[in-house]
């Protein structure tokens, strides 16, 4: 059974402008173990689906649709319930490890104080797991920083504990919210290793969200592409990576700067701009920045969905 | 433009107001190199290795502690206010946050003028919006948008706004300090192709700031790698990419993610360990000795210096003869 099953799930946002369609109709599952990633650029929905199947979405926001995680619907939850399970059987970790520790307290009360909450732990006991998370997360001299203030440390030192912190309580499902994306690059790989060494550990199921497919190509099972709150391509790595499907898959790919080909292309980006949400084009939102639009791209194109559950959402690629 | 040992120090108080203890960060140490006419150098380094101060220090923005910064042979901090004031027109900045560089309150059209008005007060207002549009078509934008506020265009257009700033008075040298880190990668490529574009148009010199080398490659002639302050390596970007002389270069390109789930998946590490120490308190002799993977006990006695190999590059490490550190084999 999937861990965690979204179906339909709509997220939307009023403004003054009007209702924002963040998120339009997405489905997804996760097994036990498994690494997801959503990718796609600024606005496309990433982070508003998570948050949405938090329960953390702003006071304008509105979602329907059905988030189950282990079967149990976590957007028909009271706030009660879903703190029992964040923290629990959910953990996030968020993309900026400067705002997202309490700067008033010690690492070891932040720490500490997610497993005495939710695994009725003695203080001793939790300390003494937390300094051993810390040194599995290859912080040295964990007993020190433990008792250091959030400021003390270095970015990547910060958002190792934060990495930290979300597999203390072994949560079924760990999201991470571009975990690398405030980090040096010497930084990010050592972050990175270590998500995909603890995942073997722990069987976690992870959730990573990044705009940056390099960076997912190594640590993810599968991959699920966003566009304007909609999924345009959902696949393998394999597939994704190898057989992108999709004009916005493979714009993506080409558009992240490689080190191990020649240059003479020079970098390719992406023409225009991620769209306006209040404005969307009908039909196939990607139509104005797409290389291969056709006139029947003014229609809506359905998910197909190949023999190997290789998902899409263009007219193009289709078997013939 | 020719930069000659130049340093840039901050001095911090430590503990309270008064106490008179003080220590001296080393924000750039001793940094020399020449910039032609229409070329490009990169600039790369984590963040903290002194590369924005390096920026603000070649525009005069700052005084440095030692060394010169010789524009077309005059030293920029000899020149008195007034004349550094006129020097200004030909040098200009493109910073990394497109939303925060740009005036919220101003429109398009003003904040593109600005710089005109400032330098010529007296200028027609057919000439000034003449000029606006001109760079706005220059840089993709579209004139029919002066009008506009900076928060109804997305990253990658305030970008673009930003740069058409830096161009208005036709300067002959743009430094962008991590010009697109803040954009989507799938934008990124637009803006570097623009700056390639416009440099080529305009024989402009660039000084390319960027904490990741992959960005660098699709625009520099040459590249400088920096750490803690120090320039660890200065060479031709051909040369760098495949053979590169530092340990250090080395391992940046390593961190490069590669796009591909078999060769990600197959990578190795980097091979460096820790994070970058504090620049009040750098390791003695090599500044990246407590890092490098392939140390020896020079390294932490004896400061190398930037010197200049047979191939016309420099780099600053005591091994650079005997490691071969070729992108590409293992190891």
């Amino acid at each position: 059974m999937a861990l965690l099953e979204v179906k339909d799930l709509d997220v939307g946002f009023d403004t003054p402008e009007g209702r924002v369609h963040a998120v339009n109709h997405l489905n997804f599952s996760l097994k036990a173990g498994e690494t997801l990633a959503l990718v796609g650029e600024s606005g496309s929905g990433k982070t508003q689906t998570v948050m949405a199947i938090l329960g953390l979405l702003a006071e304008n926001g509105h979602v329907s649709g059905q988030a189950l995680l282990k079967g149990k619907d976590l957007l028909q939850m009271n706030t009660p319930e879903l703190n029992q399970l964040r923290g629990s059987e959910i953990a996030m970790i968020f993309q900026d490890p400067m705002t997202s520790l309490n700067p008033y307290l010690r690492i070891d009360k932040q720490m500490i104080e997610v497993v005495v909450h939710h695994r009725g732990l003695k203080k001793a006991e939790a300390m003494a797991k937390a300094v051993e998370m810390l040194r599995s997360v290859h912080i040295p001299d964990p007993e020190r920083i433990i008792r250091q203030y959030p400021h003390e440390l270095s970015g990547g030192m910060r958002q190792k504990v934060m990495v930290a912190m979300g597999l203390l309580s072994e949560p079924a499902l760990l999201i991470a919210d571009e975990p690398t994306a405030a980090l040096d690059v010497t930084v990010q790989v050592q972050v990175t290793h270590l998500m995909g060494a603890l995942r073997e550990k722990s069987n976690a199921a992870i959730i990573l969200i990044s705009h940056d497919l390099g960076i997912v190509a190594g640590l993810c099972d599968r991959v699920l592409v966003m566009y304007a709150g909609e999924a345009v391509e959902c696949g393998s790595v394999d597939q994704i990576y190898y057989d992108p499907k999709h004009p916005y898959t493979q714009g993506l790919l080409n558009s992240v700067p490689r080190l191990d080909q020649p240059d003479d292309k020079g970098m390719q980006a992406i023409p225009g701009n991620p769209p306006n949400l209040l404005a969307l084009p009908g039909g196939c939102k990607f139509r104005d920045r797409c290389p291969k639009a056709f006139d029947a791209c003014i229609e809506k194109p359905p998910m197909q969905l190949d023999e190997d559950r290789h998902a899409f959402r263009c007219f193009l690629g289709a078997p013939s | 433009m020719r930069v000659q040992d130049l340093s840039v120090h901050f001095k911090l108080r430590e503990g309270g107001l008064l106490s008179a203890k003080t220590h001296t960060i080393k924000a750039v140490d001793g940094v020399s190199f020449d910039l032609d006419a229409g070329e490009t150098l990169g600039i790369v380094g984590e963040s903290g290795c002194g590369k924005s101060t390096l920026a603000r220090a070649l525009l005069a923005l700052i005084k440095p502690r030692r060394g010169r910064v010789l524009w077309l042979g005059e030293d920029l901090n000899k020149l008195d206010e007034e004349d550094l004031r006129k020097k200004r027109q030909d040098m200009q900045i493109v910073f990394q946050d497109p939303l925060a560089a740009l005036n919220p309150r101003m429109t398009v059209r003003n904040i593109i003028a600005e710089p005109l008005w400032t330098f010529f007060p007296k200028i027609a207002r057919v000439q000034v919006d003449e000029r606006v549009r001109g760079v706005m078509k220059m840089v993709g934008l579209l004139p029919n948008q002066v009008n506009r506020y900076p928060h109804e265009f997305s990253a990658g257009q305030c970008q673009r706004i930003g740069i058409a700033r830096a161009l208005v008075l036709n300067p002959k040298l743009v430094v962008c300090d991590e010009p697109v880190s803040a954009l989507d990668v799938s934008i990124q490529a637009q803006i570097v192709n623009l700056l390639k574009d416009l440099q080529k148009k305009q024989n402009l010199s660039l000084v390319f700031i960027a904490h990741d080398l992959s960005v660098v490659k699709h625009i520099s002639d040459r590249v400088m790698v920096m750490y803690l302050g120090r320039a660890m390596e200065l060479a031709d970007r051909e040369h760098l990419y495949r053979r590169p002389l530092h340990p250090y270069t080395s391992a940046l390109i390593k961190a490069v993610p590669v796009p591909d789930p078999k060769l990600a998946r197959a990578a190795g590490d980097t091979g460096l360990t820790g994070d970058m120490p504090s620049p009040l308190d750098p390791p003695a002799g090599c500044v990246f000795h407590s890092r490098c993977p392939y140390l020896i006990k020079r390294c932490q006695l004896e400061v190398p210096a930037l010197r200049r190999l047979e191939s016309g590059d420099w780099v600053a490490c005591h091994r650079a003869e005997e490691l071969d550190l070729t992108i590409g084999k293992s190891g």
